[in-house]
This record gives structure tokens, C-alpha cells and sequence, in this order.
């Protein structure tokens, strides 16, 4: 099927993790005390942002490698 | 429960994204194969994935949590003994069948193999199922979001209604998979955080075994009947289950998981999506890699919780109770998502939640509008017509069948009675289908008279079995014992395993019975259909020894083992 799922999928995480890892920098601290005083949008925003490039990155290099089989 | 401004940014996104996949893949819908089957055309991980995302609604996520406080490890069983050996039988041993035979749905490989009434039977008994399945999944997301938060009950069936239907009628099963894809992914990501908050604040494993043992000896069990899986497994009475280990194996690890795992459209139509024969096999066989570590995942939460209530977590996270004085099992799940994630991870915990409602609806959608087109509109209604009026059809079934199941919501709304009942008349119904499709495709001399009488006399004899037994402490009537009470069974539960071990039984005799003396079909007939009339399968050219579905399989099936061996 033409659509790559790896691009929606990478994209709706990378931003979703840029979306959750900018929360926990600006965020009051307070609201972490129910994370048990870990910063929980911070660091796994951060997962999900690697996670999402890593899909990107995947999908980047299958398109490449297509390209260059139908140009050959 | 208060979300604020992040969180519902983040569901909004996810609601974007989802209507995104479905239009961009509009253009592609070309062909009835194209709407109903994908085309053939998907790679194996992704099918995969969506096998084992078709399956992962939100009940089974809040129910499974529910079950983890309610009898501990041992709901593991509905995952290393009631799933993964099935799926390694259906994609080593029957896929074969069910994608080299060409058949677009379950219901067709029946009407291959056996004839016209086996199929009809199968296939408006299941079209029947999912609409009232697909109503359900909304009528408990309903109830859910109007406690948590306080969304009224048609606002949130209208708008899960009104996403499903756009994203299914512009892309199809291709639109259902790609986001039952993007769900596995956010159920894993939004509840893997809630493990790890959950067991740092229960003072870790060795804390939580430790809340479990009181838990466990404070109603009356061995101190390890809340860890172990196995070893409490020797009679009824010695674990919160009320089953032995007989049961289990037979009527769980036998009956029940190979009828769902191998039988049911729903999970097999995302096989028959895939792009070869071995992406087919393979499909189950790597939904099982995941589907193996799912109880950390979901069954965890729940014992953290009930650990939690009784022995008192740093935090103070405790169950609410019910009315009755009983704790309320299935708010393990939202009360965590509450008390543990802040706003940010609480957006991205709810919309896990609300996407497993949502492809859980979606995927009974698309089951039925596939069988409604393909076994009932062109077998009975109208044959013969253009690929594009069946097309159209599809999507008239699309509306439909959303239709219908925002009209089962509303009657489980308001008539809880009937919805049990209904539920009880599929397992009926369910109960004997493995016997048939075993015997169809391992025995040729199994005829289509065969089948047909033997699942009635399956569904027969599941009935009457429950009509005769009642679990311990229940009142007669919709948990059994209707016509008599010639036995009590320790649990529900038991009662249930019971019913599909006879409903196995007496449909796999019957059939054999009728078989043996009504005509077989002829030998070329069955070609590609019955194990002894197919040609082995040899490994494709270039495909890598590990990708083998045999190899696949061996190591999952060694996985378990495993599993059940650190956790007996």
C-alpha cells in the first residue's frame, strides 16, 4: 500500500515527545510529585522523540533505497 | 481526573492523525480487494502488529488489569496458555489453508471446504456478534469517560462513532490496521511508565511479591497464590480463580484459545491482509513476541494495585469500592492513569486508552463489513454484480454496521439483561468452531452435513451444560443452572472452561458421526484445503533461516515455556 505507516507514526511521536519533553521543562515542578518527583513529561517525551526519529529514519531509508532501485 | 490544556492538545493530535491516515489513504481504494483485504498487499510486521492490536481493545486492557488484582499472576494464563500456542498453530499450521485457498473471510474457507449452510451459519452468527461487540466496546468507553471525564454518554458514542466511520469509509482495513499499529504503539509508550511508577512506588518487585503475600494470606490462600501460576493450580479451591489445572489446559489452552486465535474473522482477516504466503504465516507468529510480554504490561498494573490497597503503596494509591462494600477491579487502570501521571503523561495515557476503544470498534467494523458483503449481500442478496457495486456495498455496510452498533450502546444502556444474555449466546455459539475447522482441515472425509450438525450440536451441548451447572454463591438464571443444578462449579470461570470442553467434544463427535455416513466430496476438490491434499510448502527463494515460520514459531513456543517456568 503506498503510504509508509513508519511516516505517521514517526511524526505523531516526534511530536508528541517535543510536545511532552517542552511541558517538562517549563512546567512547575510541583505537578511531579505525583510522578514520585520525576519528571516524567521531560524524560519520556524524550523516549518518544527518539523513538519517532527512529521511524522517521526507517522510512527515509526505505524511500532512498526505492528511489534508487527505480532509477537503476 | 483534570485534564488541562496539554493533555487535550495531545488527544486532539491523536484525533488528527487518525482522520490523516484515512484520507491519505483514500486514493488507494480502487477495488473491493482493496477495501476489504488491503489489497494483499501489507508487510508482516505491520499485519502483524495489527493482530495483535485487533484484539487489544480497552476492555481487554481495563479487564485484564481488573483480573491481575483479582487473581494475580496467574491472569497470565490467558496470554502464555490461552493465546501464543495458538497463534503459532494458526500461522504454522493453518494459515496455509486459510491464505493459499484464496478464501476473502473465514466464513468463505467454510463454504470451500464444506458447503453453502456451514458457511451461512458461520458467517450471520458472526456479522450478528460483531455489531453487538462493537456496540459494547462504545457502551463501556461511554460509561468510562463519563466518570472520568464527565462527558455524557451520547457525546462520547457520538464522537468515537463519528472517527471510526470517516477514518474506516475513506481507507478501509488498510485504515483499521494502520491504526491499530499506531495504538500498539501508544498503549505500549502510555502504559510502560505507569508500570515503572507503579512498581518504584510499591518499594519494587520484591516489595509488591511482599504486598501480594498479604494480599493473598488475607483472604485465605497459600502466600504465594498471587505470584504463581502453576503451583496453585491443583484444585479448584486453592487458588482465586477456582480453577484446576485441567481446566485450564483443556478448556482455556485448548477449546477457547484455538477457537478465538484460530477461527475468529477479526484476528484472521489481518493475516489475510498480508503480502505473501510467509508474511501471512508470519503474522501471528510476530504478533506472539509482544503479546508474550502484555501481562507486564496489563496484568502488572492490577496486582500493583490491589498490593497497593492493602499493604499500602508510599504513595497511597488504593481501589475505590463498590457499592456492595466489594473493591471496584476495573477502575485499576483509570485510577492509576489519575493518581500517578501528571498532566502531559495523563494526555498521552487517556489517549492510549481512547484508542484502544477506538480500534477496538473499528475492527469489528471492518470483520463485519467484509463477511456482510462477501458471505451474506453477494452469496444470498444480490451475485454477480460489478467489483465496484460490491465496493460500494462495503461502504454502505460501513455505515450500517456503525449504525447498528450505536444502537447496541444504547440498548446495553438500558438493558444490561439482555446484553449478558446476548454474550452468552456467542460463547454458545463460539464454543465448538474449533472441533470443525480442526477436523476440516486435517481430515478429508469430514463433509459438509458433518459440520453443520455438529456445531449445532456443539452450541446444543454448551447450552445445556450451562443450563445444568452453577457456578458456587450464584442465583439461577443467566449464570446457569436453568434447567437444573446437577453440578457447582467453584467459580464462573470454571463453569465457562467446562462449557467449551463439552461444546468441543460433542460437536467433534457429532461431526464425526454424520461425516461417516453421509457422501465426502471428491478428492480433487478439496486441493489447497484439507493438510493430506496440499503440497508442503517449501521456503521461499531468499528468505533468511530465521524468518521461517517454523523457526519463528519454535522460539516463541520456547519463550513461553520459559515464561511459565520463571513465573510456575
Amino acid at each position: 500500500m503506498g503510504l509508509d505507516i513508519r511516516i505517521p507514526i514517526g511524526s505523531l511521536f516526534v511530536f508528541l515527545g517535543g510536545l511532552l519533553a517542552g511541558y517538562g521543562l517549563l512546567s512547575n515542578p510541583a505537578i511531579y510529585q505525583r510522578s514520585l518527583g520525576i519528571d516524567i513529561n521531560l524524560w519520556w517525551g524524550a523516549v518518544l522523540l527518539i523513538f519517532g526519529l527512529g521511524m522517521l529514519a526507517l522510512a527515509w531509508r526505505a524511500a532512498t533505497a526505492r528511489a534508487r532501485t527505480e532509477a537503476q | 481526573m483534570h485534564p488541562h490544556a496539554i493533555d487535550w492538545t495531545i488527544l486532539a493530535v491523536y484525533f488528527a492523525f487518525v482522520l490523516g491516515i484515512g484520507a491519505a489513504l483514500k486514493r488507494y481504494m480502487r477495488t473491493s480487494t482493496d477495501y476489504f483485504l488491503s489489497g494483499r498487499a501489507i508487510p508482516a510486521w505491520i499485519t502483524g502488529l495489527a493482530f495483535i492490536s485487533a484484539n487489544l481493545g480497552a476492555q481487554e486492557v481495563i479487564g485484564m488489569a481488573a483480573s491481575g488484582a483479582k487473581y494475580g499472576m496467574a491472569t497470565s494464563h490467558f496470554y502464555w496458555v490461552g493465546a501464543i500456542p495458538a497463534m503459532v498453530f494458526l500461522g504454522i499450521f493453518m494459515m496455509p489453508f486459510y491464505y493459499g485457498s484464496r478464501a476473502r473471510s473465514v466464513p468463505e474457507y467454510l463454504k470451500l471446504r464444506f458447503d453453502e449452510k456451514t458457511r451461512g451459519l458461520n458467517a450471520i452468527s458472526f456479522a450478528v456478534m460483531t455489531v453487538f461487540s462493537s456496540g459494547i466496546s462504545m457502551y463501556a468507553m461511554a460509561l468510562l469517560l463519563n466518570i472520568l471525564l464527565h462527558w455524557d454518554f451520547t457525546t462520547s458514542i457520538l464522537l468515537s462513532a463519528l472517527i471510526v466511520l470517516v477514518y474506516i469509509l475513506l481507507g478501509g482495513l488498510t485504515s483499521a490496521i494502520y491504526n491499530e499499529v499506531l495504538q500498539f504503539f501508544l498503549i505500549v509508550f502510555g502504559f510502560a511508565p505507569l508500570v515503572f511508577l507503579g512498581l518504584k512506588d510499591v518499594g519494587g518487585w520484591h516489595g509488591l511479591v511482599a504486598g501480594l503475600r498479604e494480599v493473598a494470606v488475607s483472604r485465605g490462600f497459600a502466600p504465594d497464590a498471587w505470584t504463581s501460576t502453576w503451583s496453585v493450580m491443583s484444585s479448584p479451591s486453592s487458588n482465586p480463580m477456582g480453577v484446576e489445572w485441567i481446566s485450564i489446559a483443556m478448556g482455556l489452552g485448548f477449546v477457547l484459545s484455538f477457537g478465538y486465535w484460530c477461527t475468529d474473522f477479526l484476528v484472521v482477516q489481518r493475516a489475510l491482509a498480508a503480502d505473501s504466503m510467509e508474511a501471512a504465516r508470519r503474522t501471528p507468529l510476530i504478533a506472539a513476541l509482544p503479546k508474550m510480554l502484555f501481562p507486564f504490561l496489563v496484568i502488572l498494573p492490577g496486582m500493583i494495585a490491589v498490593a497497593s490497597t492493602l499493604h499500602g503503596g508510599a504513595s497511597g494509591l488504593a481501589l475505590p469500592h463498590k457499592a456492595d462494600g466489594s473493591l471496584n477491579y476495573d477502575m485499576v487502570i483509570p485510577l492509576m492513569l489519575g493518581h500517578y501521571f501528571p498532566s502531559g503523561m495523563l494526555g498521552l495515557g487517556l489517549t492510549a486508552l481512547m484508542a484502544s476503544f477506538m480500534t477496538g470498534m473499528a475492527g469489528n467494523v471492518t470483520a463485519f463489513n467484509t463477511v456482510w458483503t462477501y458471505d451474506i449481500y453477494q452469496a444470498y442478496i444480490r451475485h454477480g454484480a460489478s467489483d465496484q457495486h460490491y465496493l460500494n456495498m462495503g461502504r454502505i455496510a460501513t455505515v450500517a454496521g456503525i449504525g447498528l452498533s450505536i444502537g447496541a450502546a444504547y440498548a446495553a444502556n438500558r438493558f444490561n439483561n439482555i446484553m449478558d444474555l446476548l454474550q452468552l449466546l456467542f460463547a454458545f455459539v463460539n464454543a465448538p468452531l474449533f472441533a470443525t475447522f480442526l477436523l476440516g482441515m486435517f481430515w478429508k472425509r469430514a463433509t459438509g452435513h458433518g459440520a453443520f450438525f455438529g456445531l449445532l450440536a456443539g452450541t446444543a451441548a454448551a447450552a445445556l451444560h450451562h443450563g445444568l451447572t452453577l457456578p458456587a454463591g450464584s442465583a439461577t438464571g443467566i449464570q446457569g443452572g436453568w434447567i437444573a443444578v446437577l453440578h457447582l462449579y467453584a467459580s464462573q470461570m470454571a463453569q465457562n472452561f467446562w462449557t467449551a470442553i463439552y461444546a468441543f467434544g460433542v460437536c467433534f463427535v457429532v461431526t464425526v458421526a454424520v461425516s461417516s455416513v453421509t457422501r465426502p466430496r471428491a478428492e480433487q476438490d478439496l486441493k489447497g484445503l484439507v493438510y493430506s491434499l496440499t503440497p508442503r510448502l517449501r521456503a521461499a527463494a531468499g528468505e533468511r533461516w530465521y524468518a521461517r515460520p517454523t523457526v519463528l514459531g519454535a522460539c516463541v513456543l520456547a519463550g513461553v515455556v520459559v515464561l511459565n517456568l520463571i513465573f510456575r
